[in-house]
């Protein structure tokens, strides 16, 4: 089958019912994408589909409604996307596992909410997990990056 | 470079230093140098200077052995060792190094050999020197028990300047300027007409010069980086998805795999049906391994496929049935035949308690999984000859050693290459799953298997927290805490963890009153008992072990007490606190907190905590708010004793996960076996706090102690009985069992 992957179109040989979640990692090498429950309990796997953030391990490689974007798509380290940045910049991550479905799901936050209050904040975030508790530099990176997005459009 | 000639350099270059085949500096030794691992692999011109340094034409790499958990390791060794080598850290790489006994843990050696006899005057001085000539002898490089800044504090910056000094003589050689005219700055020896000579370059003339050794170090106010915020050398990787982990190695030729083990921790493999998998055509085999199967196929998600897909029989595992038959083995142990150490037995508790109106309590914790983001996953080739690992481990001498011995090989002929971990808190210092691996790549000699757990089989076969359980017997006088008897029981965590490295392990424990015993308080009838549970479920060192349910055991006793004598839970501390950095810590967090009581307005409820432990004080204040939709943890102040703090950016946010990590356990996370199955397997049934139930946390470190101290555990213990201590505040009801959430509600 054919999908657009980070401004790529590639040719996968994939089952349908294969989740893109190990399309992106086995088949593809995107190892930015993360396995870490296979449920949609921890949002490690978050990414992008027609810029709306989705779980891939709940997204059958057959049903991908359209171009999708992963972490390694969204910025490079050299040309960080702002939310990256802003990630860098607050120094967010421990193990840094969670930290690609994090920022998959503030992008997507901030692109739709430009100036999110904290209440919205909390709502996008509650299902993307850490377990090494970054919780406090998440808040701080999500309202830095929000702020210098909104500078660059003004 | 031919063999010959490289022998021929290397006998040389032992020539001079006390060494065989090598020129390892002897700052990091400890009675006699080690082999520097790194003098194998060298190529003409590059220079191993110690086995934290090797420079190349190509640049400069820093060698940090301690295990990246998340915890900042790589860049707190990297820091140390530039410091005193005046390199800037955008000049330098890092390597985890192979597993060698040069890098073997003294600090935890030291921990070990305190917990056998703590603060014991001669007695001490002598287990100390015994564990660690042991440990030593074991090599056992471990990351674990706070120990990577306090073990690496010393050696690391020798290491750096013994290298830097080295280079300098080797400039000094070939440009024949006096050693007292050339400075070092940016990876470079500095001549006085202001030329770079650029380490690498120096490189090949080091090599053939004697190393330097016993450099003095650098005083604190000549320090570039440490102490000062710097920008972690991995923050832009793991900002980019280009952090490759242990999960995303990627081998030519690697096959796909993942292990159905019985679901019964500790049973053995049953009848199976295999006829279901095999009819997935990516499956390729189905290989029996100790306790379940290994599933190969060409990708994880086949893999998974096809584990779901076997049918079988497991036998059950040897553990009590029910829950309530685990509780009721900890019941059953306050005995004398189960007493495992009385290590504070001050005053006459028996006489005290005997004349007075007598307080009691009795507390739980409960198993707890690790369950790092990063599920267990290695990749294992193994030939007739050699065997290759490429795994996140916190203890890579025993994966060598493990897979050696199920390979039939030497130690030498596996190599380990250590990979950065999504999250531990523990987890890794098993390695089950390389075993398991292993037992498949043997099925598949030549073919590299990267097996993956999946969320369920690593959450339902961790090894997990203890379960404990303590019995508080207490009186009050006068306002004041009179008597404080404590009795834990619990089953040993090491014996079980070292019973899976074959080790035997006698006791007593100390992780079994941990966190209790050691408390910096004075009252003048004061007990702690350790009572030895027979074992359960298999346990494991889970993110500061003992005092994970020991903090919350003696401070909520403690609290109930101090609230029977009417006195302020912080004043009280206070007055009854022995140790300046203990009350240094609560100073400060009633400082910050601007502590006015448990109760500073209405629907508000403030509790105060300390655990010393790791050699580090952490006092904390929790805030509860009463709200419509439950309890919310709204705000925390905690301050910690660590002596010197390296990195001050890692430093505040370590403790602020370990409060996190700490709260969030207590509030809402449980592992319950039924005939040995666990309960939960996955984070929809294993609850986490998530970021709206996240704090305002205010972190102070204090630096007015000795020695240097780590932080990735001390600042667990305290959480959980500041927050019941705050919930009873406002609520009045008394949480004696964890998880809170199963008697309150939080929002």
């Amino acid at each position: 089958m054919q999908l657009k992957i980070d401004s790529r179109t590639v040719e996968v040989d994939a089952d349908p019912d294969m989740p893109l979640l190990w399309v992106l990692r086995d088949l593809l090498g995107l190892t930015g994408v993360k396995y870490g429950c296979g449920i949609a309990q921890c949002g490690a796997c978050t990414v992008h589909i027609d810029g709306v953030a989705v779980r891939s391990c709940q997204v059958p490689a057959g049903d991908v409604w359209g171009p999708v974007t992963t972490i390694q798509g969204l910025g490079t380290p050299d040309a960080p996307h702002p939310v990256q940045a802003a990630w860098i910049e607050t120094q967010v991550a421990q193990c840094g596992y969670c930290q690609s479905g994090q920022i998959m799901q503030a992008a997507a936050l901030l692109a739709e909410l430009p100036d999110p209050t904290d209440d919205d904040i909390d709502s996008a975030m509650e299902g993307n997990l850490c377990r090494c508790g970054t919780y406090p530099r998440i808040r701080a990176a999500v309202r830095l990056a929000a702020a210098k997005m909104r500078e660059q459009k003004t | 470079m031919s063999r010959a000639k490289k022998i021929a350099r290397r006998t040389f270059l032992a020539g001079g230093a006390a060494l065989a085949g090598g020129i390892a500096f002897g700052v990091w030794r400890y009675h006699t140098p080690y082999r520097n691992p790194l003098l194998a692999s060298l190529n003409d011109g590059e220079a191993a200077l110690t086995p934290y340094v090797l420079i190349t034409l190509q640049g400069i790499t820093l060698i940090t052995p301690r295990a990246d958990l998340g915890q900042g390791a790589t860049h707190a060794q990297a820091l140390l060792i530039a410091e005193e080598l005046d390199v800037d850290l955008d000049q330098i790489a890092t390597d985890p190094g192979t597993p060698s006994v040069a890098y073997w843990n003294r600090a935890l050696a030291d921990e070990a050999a305190a917990f056998l006899a703590p603060g014991d005057g001669i007695l001490h001085g002598a287990a100390t020197t015994t564990v660690a000539a042991a440990s030593k002898f074991l090599g056992l490089q471990i990351t674990g028990g706070s120990t990577t800044i306090p073990d690496a504090f010393t050696p690391l910056r020798a290491a750096g300047a013994s290298a830097r000094e080295t280079l300098k003589r080797a400039a000094s050689q070939t440009t024949g300027t006096p050693l007292a005219q050339l400075t070092t700055a940016g990876g470079a020896v500095l001549l006085p007409d202001g030329t770079r000579l650029p380490y690498t370059d120096l490189a090949a003339t080091a090599a053939t010069i004697d190393p330097v050794t016993d450099v003095p170090l650098r005083k604190p106010g000549q320090w570039r980086l440490i102490g000062k915020p710097t920008q972690r050398l991995d923050i832009r990787a793991k900002s980019t998805g280009t952090q490759t982990y242990g999960i995303d190695v990627t081998v030519p030729g690697m096959m796909h795999a993942t292990v159905l083990l019985n679901p019964a921790q500790g049973g053995e493999l049953g009848k199976y049906d295999t006829a279901k998998a095999f009819e997935i055509p990516q499956v390729q085999s189905v290989i029996e391994i100790t306790g379940g199967l290994g599933i190969v196929a060409d990708t994880t998600w086949h893999a998974f496929k096809g584990a779901k897909a076997i049918a079988a029989d497991w036998p059950e595992a040897p553990m009590p049935e029910t829950m309530a038959a685990h509780w009721q083995a900890l019941a059953d142990s306050f005995t004398e035949d189960r007493l495992d150490s009385r290590k504070r037995d001050d005053g006459d508790v028996e006489s005290a308690l005997a004349e007075a109106e007598v307080i009691e309590a009795e507390y739980r914790a409960p198993y707890l999984a690790h369950a790092p983001l990063e599920p267990l996953c290695a990749v294992v080739r193994v030939t007739d000859t050699e065997a290759e690992v490429w795994t996140g481990t916190q203890i890579p001498r025993f994966v060598q050693a493990n897979v050696a011995r199920l390979a039939g090989l030497k130690a030498e002929a596996v190599t380990v290459h250590a990979q950065m971990i999504g999250g531990s808190f523990g987890h890794r210092l098993e390695d089950e799953v390389v075993k398991h691996a292993t037992e498949i790549a043997l099925q598949m000699k030549g073919v590299p298997i990267k097996l993956t757990y999946s969320r369920e089989m690593d959450m339902t076969h961790d090894f997990p927290r203890q379960i404990a359980m303590a019995r508080m017997g207490g009186a009050v006088s006068d306002g004041r805490v009179e008597a404080f008897d404590l009795s834990i029981a619990m089953p040993s965590v090491f014996a079980s963890q070292l019973s899976r490295q074959g080790m035997p392990f006698q006791g007593p424990d100390s992780q079994i009153v941990a966190g209790a015993f050691e408390q910096p308080f004075s009252i003048p009838h004061h007990r702690v008992t350790g009572y030895r549970a027979p074992e359960l479920a298999p346990i494991s060192s889970w993110r500061s072990v003992g005092a994970s349910s020991n903090g919350f055991f003696y401070n909520a006793g403690l609290d109930e007490l101090i609230h029977a004598a009417g006195a302020d839970p912080l004043e009280e501390r206070l007055r009854l606190c022995t140790d300046a950095r203990a009350r240094a810590v609560l100073e400060a967090v009633a400082e910050m907190s601007d502590w006015s009581g448990p109760v500073p307005g209405a629907g508000l409820g403030r509790g105060v905590a300390l655990t010393h432990s790791f050699g580090v004080p952490c006092a904390q204040v929790v805030e509860v708010r009463q709200t419509d939709s439950g309890l919310r943890v709204s705000r925390v102040w905690v301050a910690a004793e660590v002596g010197r703090v390296v990195d001050p950016v890692n430093f505040e946010n370590l403790v602020a996960g370990g409060v996190i990590f700490g709260l969030g356990h207590a509030m809402f996370s449980e592992i319950t076996y039924e005939t040995g199955r666990a309960q939960q397997d996955n984070f929809d049934t294993y609850p986490s706090l998530r970021l709206p139930q996240s704090p305002e946390i205010a972190v102070r470190g204090l630096e007015t102690g000795p020695e240097v101290k780590g932080i990735g555990e001390p600042p667990v213990a305290p959480a959980a009985p500041a927050l019941a201590a705050a919930i009873f505040a406002v609520t009045g009801q008394r949480l004696r069992e964890m998880p809170f959430s199963k008697t309150v509600s939080f929002a």
